[in-house]
């Protein structure tokens, strides 16, 4: 059963797939335009020392983003983080 | 063919744009800024065996929409000056990202050559991409190159006069399907802008319409002065646009635009353009770097080594140069004293000129060491990684994880200095943040002073003064943070900007670029700053020399001289003669004295005694102070001329040091409140240059004001509560 759940609640190593990206306006734009659009798959690959920012893995490159801008992202895991 | 054609290069930050503009243009180019904004321009020459081409190297972006400044500068040069040819330069190894931007170049139709940068990392990934068929799919030419060796840029720049020529400036807009609730409302907008010729000569009526579904501000502030009915037509469907997005979609419409987009990309991929030879998922060496690099333990004591390192590395090798530069305007100067008649022509010359402009050049080698490890751990692509690590932190303070770098460099280690400190905020894309930072930067523990401190630490705190330097080190932190976070939520009040950054993979920097690069900077600094410090200078050397002392003051100073000449033809001893000698040492310095306090400067300091007094200071610590401004090292031995100690050398300042401790009217309380002003206050000339240069001379002059202002306050009551307690 896949099961959505918000980028922020991944886990390091986790893996899924951009299902909705509610960001809107400049900061929506910025997202999208950095390659976060649905249907996209992701890896949660690291968290700062201080758990935000978090990096993320796309389409073999690599970026950050806070937790407050990944609350806009809902993402569709593929069961638990391996 | 005599005409030069106009090539624009464009892609995304990091796909190796700058290392190709290099490998093509060589060494003839030349960098500017852009008008009214701090992006540079860079522009070069190129010439093959049949064209004349002028290189534009775009700033890197991720797309079209206007986000930062070097979005909407690239944006602008496409659309206003209409380059004959972009040259797209694309990451090979992460093609789908890269290819989101030549598809917003697609939109707009302008005549476009591919380069497909990184071919080598590509081969090292076990794949493969077929370019003939990328080049079919896109209908645009497609080269290989690898930017680092200069492959394949001969082809580039002859496919791309090829292109320019056949194509005469037309532009052939792609048209691109957003889905069935986007793409009616979008062919209305299209027929209302074909109709009305609306913004015609520049955009191409479908980019027009997406753009303003898209709500693109800069877009629609255009066309609501152009023609305002329209606009208001267009906007209305814009906002239909949203609505429906939103009710069927459940998106957002920009959402909808991206995904389309991607989706684009995605039907091009699926036609087999890349192909992997191996098929087991890829080694990602940087991960793997990543993983001990930002380690929640390692991270940050491996930063804390790197931060160590630049400074131990930095300061000793920038002193050598300047030491030399130290001797040349030495030598200058003495030379000058030697051919000059004495006079106020050779103290013009010497005090003024030399002195003023050999400060500021003095700064440079320091500045291109700083700039040559600051390029180096940008190109590397450490500098990402350590805003990655400490953007938690400072955005607490309405900071950026990127505005760690300037607060270093300006002496959050003591020692740096502000104005290659103000110069690296450029590394923030956000305008808020960047403003944040370079007005809070110069309240750091800069290299000029610290000899100010040491002088009052050793003084008035023999047995602490490393705890009080130490001291003085962290509150400039704090002060700095603080004020920060009180701009932030007043003057530069806004929300964050999106800290949606790229960590870029781990890549080896050419010495050409960051050679180029830190020349670059270096010269920028000597040009403008030299400029505006030679003019300071002679101001302020006129300041401290005009009117001078009254005939009757110099009269008496005459008359004193006289009687010492008398008293030396009768010295018998060589004691007489050494207490005579002296004596005619403290006549002089008496008159210098006499003379700063007659001056202008010493008529300012005066007249700001009154209020000085409460946070402590006299006239003479106002003369310093003012001096100061124009470079912090002069405070120390502009003190020394104010209490009559002659020329004191900021390095051997013990002297004076004792001499202001023994003297009644200086307390610890004052010596407090002295370092806490001098850390404080306005910036020196050059950082308030540069800070007018990278901001806006409002925000400079701002700076010097609420600095002062807060410097003031705070001395103020540091002194009095000293006393207070003493």
């Amino acid at each position: 059963m896949n099961n959505r759940i918000n980028l922020r609640e991944m886990k390091i190593n986790q893996t899924g797939i951009i299902r909705v990206v509610k960001a809107r306006g400049e900061m929506g734009r910025r997202i999208m335009d950095m390659g976060l659009v649905p249907n996209t798959t992701v890896q949660v690959i690291g968290r700062a020392p201080l758990k935000d920012p978090v990096a993320l893995r796309i389409m073999d490159f690599t970026i950050t983003l806070r937790n407050n801008e990944a609350d806009y992202i809902f993402i569709e895991t593929e069961g638990a983080a391996s | 063919m005599s005409q030069t054609i106009t090539a624009a290069l464009a892609g995304n930050p990091n796909c190796g744009k700058t290392t190709l503009f290099n490998a093509l243009t060589g060494a003839r180019q030349h960098v500017g800024n852009y008008p009214g904004v701090t992006v540079e321009k860079r522009e070069g020459l190129v010439m093959n065996d049949t064209d004349r081409m002028t290189v534009v190297d775009l700033p890197g972006t991720y797309s079209l929409t206007p986000y930062s400044t070097e979005e909407l500068v690239a944006r602008n040069v496409l659309t206003q000056d209409r380059p004959d040819v972009v040259i797209n330069i694309l990451d090979a190894t992460v093609l789908e990202r890269n290819l989101y931007l030549t598809v917003q170049f697609l939109e707009l139709g302008i005549p476009m050559v591919i380069a497909l940068n990184m071919m080598d990392a590509v081969k090292k990934q076990g794949k493969t991409i077929h370019i003939e068929k990328l080049s079919k799919c896109l209908g645009l030419p497609v080269i290989e190159t690898i930017a680092r060796t200069g492959t394949g840029k001969k082809e580039l720049m002859q496919q791309a006069a090829i292109l320019a020529r056949k194509r005469q400036g037309r532009w052939n807009p792609v048209h691109i399907s957003y889905g069935s609730v986007l793409d009616p409302i979008l062919e209305t907008m299209e027929a209302i802008i074909r109709e009305n010729r609306f913004l015609a000569d520049r955009f191409p009526a479908r980019w027009l319409a997406v753009k303003y579904v898209e709500g693109d501000a800069e877009i629609q502030a255009k066309g609501c002065s152009e023609a305002p009915a329209i606009h208001t037509r267009l906007q209305s469907l814009a906002v239909n646009a949203g609505t429906r997005c939103r009710n069927t979609l459940d998106m957002e419409p920009e959402a909808v635009i991206a995904d389309y987009r991607y989706g684009y990309i995605a039907s091009l991929m699926k036609q087999g353009i890349v192909s992997s030879t191996c098929q087991y998922k890829r080694i990602n060496i940087s991960d793997k770097i990543d993983r001990i690099v930002t380690h929640r333990f390692l991270g940050p004591i491996i930063m804390l080594f790197a931060l160590y390192g630049i400074f131990y590395i930095t300061f000793p090798i920038g002193e050598i140069p300047m030491g030399w530069l130290e001797s040349l305007f030495g030598w200058m100067a003495e030379s000058a004293t030697r051919l000059i008649p004495e006079g106020l022509f050779r103290s013009l010359i010497v005090d003024g000129i030399i002195g003023g402009v050999g400060g500021v050049l003095g700064f440079v080698p320091l500045i291109m060491v700083m700039f040559m490890a600051i390029t180096i751990l940008e190109d590397v692509g450490y500098m990402a990684r350590m805003a990655y690590m400490t953007d938690r932190v400072l955005r607490i303070f309405g900071l950026h994880g990127a505005s760690l770098m300037p607060f270093i460099i300006s002496g959050g280690i003591p020692g740096g200095c502000a104005v290659p400190g103000v110069m690296a905020a450029r590394t923030l894309r956000s305008p808020k943040e960047k403003l944040a930072t370079i007005l809070t930067a110069p309240f750091m523990n800069c290299g000029a002073k610290v000899p100010v401190f040491i002088l009052l630490a050793a003084a008035f705190f023999p047995d602490r003064a490393a705890q009080v330097l130490f001291g003085i080190t962290l509150f400039s932190w704090i002060i700095a943070l603080l004020v920060a976070k009180l701009l932030r939520s007043t003057v530069i009040r806004g929300e964050s900007t999106p800290f949606v950054m790229e960590l870029p993979p781990y890549r080896l920097p050419t010495l050409r670029g960051v050679l180029t690069h830190t020349w670059e900077r270096a010269w920028q600094y000597v040009k403008k700053a030299g400029t505006v410090i030679l003019c300071i200078s002679i101001v302020i050397w006129a300041a401290m020399t005009f009117p001078g002392v009254p005939e009757r003051v110099r009269t008496s100073f005459e008359n004193q001289r006289a009687d010492i000449r008398i008293m030396a033809a009768s010295a018998a001893t060589d004691e007489e003669r050494d207490a005579i000698e002296a004596e005619s040492l403290a006549v002089d310095n008496l008159e210098a004295q006499a003379g700063l306090r007659y001056s202008a400067a010493g008529r300012i300091g005066s007249f700001f005694e009154p209020v000085s007094r409460i946070a402590g200071f006299d006239w003479r610590t106002n003369i310093a102070l003012l001096g100061g401004i124009a470079a912090k090292e002069v405070i120390v031995s502009a003190l020394g001329t104010a209490y009559s100690m002659g020329d004191v050398d900021p390095d051997t300042s013990d002297i004076l040091g004792k001499r202001l401790a023994g003297d009644p009217r200086w307390t610890r309380a004052t010596a407090l409140s002295l370092m806490v002003f001098v850390l404080l206050y306005a910036p020196c000339f050059v950082t308030v240059a540069v800070i007018g240069r990278e901001s806006s001379w409002k925000w400079a002059c701002f700076s010097v004001v609420f600095n002062t202002v807060l410097a003031f306050v705070l001395s103020s009551g540091v002194y009095q509560a000293a006393t207070l307690l003493q």
